[in-house]
């Protein structure tokens, strides 16, 4: 199967919220130099949902990996190839910069579109700056290709069927879905795996394909911010009143035993 | 799409009973409707639909277009998108309103997409623009650390809305409204996808969303057994469920259902217990909505003493016996 994954670089989800700051005048997030990009979580793990195909049989899968974005950090963007991915392509340009969903699942499109015919395309369920969410279905949308969301596992049937099994409520779905399709990976799937020694050289020595706005038959003047359908009216960070009642005693089961109590008093139990 | 007039609510259905997320949205969107001074409406799709159009009525909504037929018993966008698509085009709404559910989130943006329009997803306020009659909508951004509003010109308007985050009306038997039939012919080559079976992952005891109490816990638990002994008795006595952070569901400590947070449950119990959970934005997201939330860490910085009410800074295998003891005590 020809797979494609789409990657984006964010910076760290997991760094400790203190260290967040806005640019509330340009309705952005400040970098604060300790937090460092990783790839979105979400994505390594579409990333393993692909590779746990590929496994199966390394000569007859291949995966490509779409990353957009401006400046982006080779030792990060990498790391899809370092885990076995085959291919990386990147769409880095300044003018891919402040896009929305619609920007980027546009500019992915063309890309795809590019790249040629495909299987599987898989992302992330979502990515962990602005949490939105669409850019899979979106993708899926205009490339005119069913999906299937939020999938913890993805089975490769024969006759080019794919069986996947999609998040709900109180389960989970199983699907059966005609390729090519588009599956976005949840955390359900399982943790991605580490980049082996073997896997970090052979992507050391791969470059990546750079594609600008122009290669995709785009207008730099039509992508990323300028092709936003969203518009942000402020981006603010609400306050915290932060009135914790820390409960201190004279040991901590005494603390413990005074938590109780005190939740009686407010009539909280 | 100037002409376009009104909201329309996508319901969602099961066994002819309107979830409580379809009647949170025609409460947010009866408002807002008032506000515009023009109807609300709702479409549920679904097989078996019944008396759920009526629900729907006393929930808020002007007409309630019910597309019962067996092909939509499960939902699979390649159906309920020929469905949607029919219905914007009829009912020509302003602004489209759903569930931030499984299924609301699937179907919103392909909608959009389609339409050419933005979705705002996980919606946690809405409003209009008295001057442009535009909705703006507040959603949570970088993991639960800001919050953007958003808008959009293109119309019709779509936003999925946080589990939740409004309140539906009483129900009102008496309110007048219409319901009628909305019958799509479903183009069967347009259907790439189909449903083989659903698993229900059943958990034992008081489901999660909706306990009045909720024991939660996170990574420094260590790994499965305190969930089913300290945790479990604790919820025990206060009746209430346990959750999870996501590292314990990461972990396999304790399945993927119980997980609370941004990709996971988003829950308002009455007390929310977090033991061994550092409270990062993303876990917040799915618990800010707590009535009270009590922290046991051992580390006095963590997040969640910023979030939290009450507190105690300690390890919890010593506190939390102390304190379910004591609890057990006054409860009884």
């Amino acid at each position: 199967m020809n797979m494609i994954v789409c990657c984006k670089q964010v910076l760290d989800p997991e760094a400790a919220p203190a260290t967040f700051k806005l640019d509330a005048a340009n309705n952005r997030m400040v970098q604060p130099p300790e937090v460092k990009p990783v790839v979105n979580p979400y994505d390594e793990q579409a990333v393993e949902a692909a590779l746990r195909i590929k496994d199966k049989d390394k000569a007859a899968h291949k995966i490509t990996i779409i990353c957009l974005g401006n400046n982006l950090v080779r030792d990060v963007v990498k790391k899809p190839l370092s885990m076995g991915a085959d291919e990386l392509i990147l769409l880095e340009d300044a003018a891919f910069e402040g896009g929305d969903s619609f920007s980027v699942a546009s500019a992915l499109a063309a890309a795809i579109k590019k790249v040629g015919p495909f299987d599987l395309i898989f992302c992330g369920r979502q990515e962990s700056e602005w949490d939105d969410g669409q850019v899979g279905s979106g993708l899926a949308e205009l490339l005119d290709i069913p999906s299937v969301t939020v999938a913890k596992k993805v089975e490769v049937l024969d006759g080019g069927k794919v069986k996947v099994e999609r998040v709900v409520a109180d389960g989970f779905q199983v699907l059966e879905v005609q390729s090519p399709a588009l599956i976005t990976i949840s955390n359900e799937l399982g943790e991605a795996r580490y980049a082996t020694l073997k896997g970090i050289m052979a992507a050391s020595k791969k470059q990546p394909v750079i594609w600008k706005p122009a290669d995709l038959g785009l207008d730099a003047g039509k992508v990323g911010a300028a092709a936003r359908k969203a518009k942000v009216v402020k981006l603010f960070q609400p306050v915290k009143e932060g009135k914790c009642d820390i409960i201190s005693a004279d040991s901590p089961a005494e603390a413990g035993a005074l938590l109780a109590q005190k939740l009686r008093e407010n009539k909280v139990i | 799409m100037a002409d376009n007039k009104g909201i329309l609510v996508v319901g969602e259905v099961a066994e002819g009973k309107l979830f409580p997320i379809t009647a949170e949205i025609l409460g947010a969107g009866r408002r807002l409707a008032d506000e515009l001074k023009e109807q609300l409406s709702c479409i549920l799709i679904g097989d078996k639909i019944g008396d759920a159009g009526k629900a729907a009525v006393a929930a808020g909504a002007n007409k309630v277009y019910v597309a019962d037929d067996v092909q939509l018993k499960e939902y699979e966008n390649c159906t309920y998108m020929q469905v949607m698509e029919k219905a914007v085009a009829e009912i020509a709404p302003r602004i489209i309103l759903m569930g931030q559910t499984a299924n609301g989130r699937d179907l919103a943006p392909r909608l959009a997409f389609k339409l050419g329009v933005s979705a705002v997803m996980d919606c946690l306020e809405l409003a209009i623009d008295p001057a442009t009659k535009l909705l703006q909508c507040t959603r949570a951004v970088y993991g639960g650390n800001a919050k953007a509003i958003f808008t959009s010109e293109a119309i019709p308007q779509i936003a999925t809305v946080r589990v939740k985050a409004s309140s539906p009306l009483a129900p009102d038997a008496g309110r007048q409204g219409e319901v009628v039939v909305f019958a799509v012919a479903l183009d069967a080559a347009k259907i790439k996808a189909r449903v083989l079976e659903t698993i229900k992952e059943e958990v034992a005891g008081i489901k999660i969303e909706d306990a009045a109490a909720v024991v939660a816990g996170g990574r420094g638990l260590g790994g499965p057994e305190p969930f089913t002994k300290e945790l479990a008795d604790l919820a025990k006595i206060l009746k209430g469920a346990i959750g999870a952070s996501r590292p314990p569901c990461d972990n396999k400590w304790v399945p993927d259902s119980i997980q609370v947070g941004l990709t996971g449950k988003i829950i308002a119990p009455e007390l929310y217990i977090a033991v061994g959970i550092s409270g990062s934005s993303q876990h917040m997201s799915g618990c800010s909505g707590s009535k009270c939330i009590v922290a046991i860490n051992k580390d006095p910085e963590a997040n969640i003493f910023k979030e939290a009410r009450f507190g105690v800074v300690g390890d919890w295998k010593v506190v939390l016996p102390a304190f379910t003891a004591k609890v057990k005590e006054l409860v009884q």
